[in-house]
């Protein structure tokens, strides 16, 4: 077994290459959303040119001792002309402003995206001088390596970018490929079993972005992978292509395609009325006979198997009751679930039964919108048992719902006054 | 009372409103695509591409050309929590 990680000593990752990071094994829970069995590592890097030294990320700080016990002994300040930050969040760029202060000829590689956000985290007048911001085709020279930049947006920031080191295939990816697994082995032939960690940190931090994640593989698969170096969890030196192919894999549907379009009609009833609403809501998307139109009552099932059918559904109308003043709890259980993939443009509307208020169907329209998608059709509400004329309108929710799917939605032109 | 009419081409819909109005105000209301996150004119959420009558938007500020150029907008984008339609006749979709 490798040795592992002694104190105040960097790591040798590839030649000229060393790990300068941080573990952090008491972790249990990270950004509130995750939970961290392992611990985690921030891992920070140094490259070693022949006319310049570079860093890449930094640590959290209160892990910054650490981080520079071992940068200093692999590097001296007065060399470091690089730092890079592929991406900003707190864990990365901890010791960023200590390390600007201490390595005063470093200039700062971020993100075009990146810029916006490191005003918000260091004095701009101070280090604006010092910033370069890069994209894809931009490259620093270290004398006899090269920096080469990818960026790769919403992995899972805006300011994500990965960094290329092609001279020893070695990619620094930042938090893309990386996982919360604390291991002072380090090295993913060398640590214990992180394919949990590794799918897990997927399916709650890159999964929302998985159309960036598909762009960011169309840059990284063609490289010549010897290692991925990613911010936290095991350095990928064994096979590193094949945790590529993992992600692909992840990022296509999570179900089998099909071709058709495909709406999906949620309901959760207390007497009947809503479960009512939602059969005419369903019936009126199928007239067109060119959508796939599925009926769920939420009560049937956790929350999770939805979220797979919502991520790959094109449109998705939700039917609560409203009761105290609000929709359902397990309506907002489901709703508080799609953070986790990407909704933003699908189609979405609301409809339910209701006692004297109704204050439901305009709570979930707000929900949808502020969710990223698109609301066209007004909800339609019902007191108590829908009217001929309320099953009527559900139909028409639906028959208009589906028309818009296909882009065959009437243009509609109206005043802003007749709106709510 | 001045008026402007913008149309949302992702949903079809087409709305007359006072001129001053902000686009997000308006896209809001009809649920069209253009969604947003600070409001302020920073996050750059809003995002939105003006097919045609950009001329009948108010200038951008100091603030949203900065906030477009650190995002690397194409021309003709505008940030719908800042855009105010001033009259005539625009079209948009997310962008």
């Amino acid at each position: 077994m490798p040795v592992a990680v002694r104190p105040d000593t960097a790591v040798a990752v590839a030649p000229g290459v060393h790990w300068v990071g941080a573990l952090d094994p008491a972790m249990r829970s990270f950004d509130i959303i995750l939970r961290t069995a392992n611990g985690t590592s921030y891992n920070a890097y140094v490259v070693r040119g022949s006319e310049g030294v570079a860093v890449i990320d930094t640590v959290k700080a209160n892990f910054s001792a650490d981080f520079f016990a071992r940068l200093e002994t692999v590097a001296d300040y007065d060399k470091i002309t690089v730092i890079v930050l592929n991406h900003l969040e707190p864990d990365h760029s901890g010791a960023l402003p200590e390390l600007l202060h201490r390595a005063p000829k470093a200039r700062l590689y971020i993100s075009h995206q990146a810029q916006t956000m490191l005003k918000g985290l260091l004095d701009w007048k101070t280090v604006k001088d010092r910033v370069v911001t890069v994209g894809t085709g931009d490259e620093v020279s270290l004398g006899d390596r090269t920096l080469r930049f990818l960026n790769t947006p919403y992995l899972h920031w805006p300011d994500t970018q990965c960094t290329w080191l092609e001279e020893e295939g070695v990619l620094f990816s930042g938090d893309f490929l990386g996982c919360h697994y604390c291991d002072p082995r380090l090295f993913n032939d060398a640590v214990g079993d992180f394919r949990f960690s590794f799918e897990y940190y997927y399916a709650h931090i890159m999964r929302p972005f998985r159309e960036h994640v598909r762009e960011a593989l169309d840059l990284i698969e063609p490289l010549p992978l010897h290692v991925i170096a990613p911010a936290h969890g095991p350095i990928l030196r064994d096979d590193p292509a094949d945790y590529v192919r993992r992600y692909r894999a992840l990022s296509s549907s999570s179900l089998h395609s099909i071709n058709t379009k495909t709406l999906l009609v949620f309901y959760i009833s207390a007497y009947g009325a809503t479960r009512r609403m939602a059969e005419a809501v369903a019936a009126g998307a199928e007239e067109s006979g060119e959508v796939r139109v599925s009926l769920y009552d939420i009560e049937g099932s956790e929350p999770q198997p939805f979220v797979d059918l919502i991520e790959e559904a094109d449109a998705l109308l939700f039917g609560s009751p409203t009761i105290n003043g609000d929709a359902v709890k397990p309506v907002w259980d489901l709703l508080s679930s799609l953070t986790m993939v990407d909704v933003k443009g699908k189609l979405g509307a609301a409809f339910g039964s209701y006692g004297w208020s109704g204050e439901a169907v305009p709570m979930i329209e707000d929900r949808l919108r502020r969710l990223k998608l698109r609301v066209p059709v007004p909800g339609v509400k019902a007191r108590l048992s829908p009217t001929e004329d309320e099953f009527a309108a559900c139909r028409e929710l639906g028959r208009q719902t589906a028309l818009h799917l296909l882009g065959r939605a009437e243009h509609r032109t109206i005043d802003m006054a007749s709106l709510a | 009372m001045p008026k402007a009419t913008v149309t949302f081409e992702d949903i079809g819909v087409t709305v007359t409103v006072p001129a001053g109005t902000r686009l997000i105000e308006v896209s809001e209301k009809v649920g069209a695509g253009i969604t947003y996150g600070c409001r302020e004119g920073e996050c750059c959420t809003c995002l939105t591409k003006v097919i045609s009558g950009h001329e009948h938007l108010a200038a951008p500020s100091v603030l949203e050309d900065q906030v477009l150029k650190d995002n690397l907008a194409p021309r003709h984008h505008r940030l719908a929590c800042q855009a105010q339609l001033l009259g005539g006749t625009i079209v948009v979709k997310p962008a």
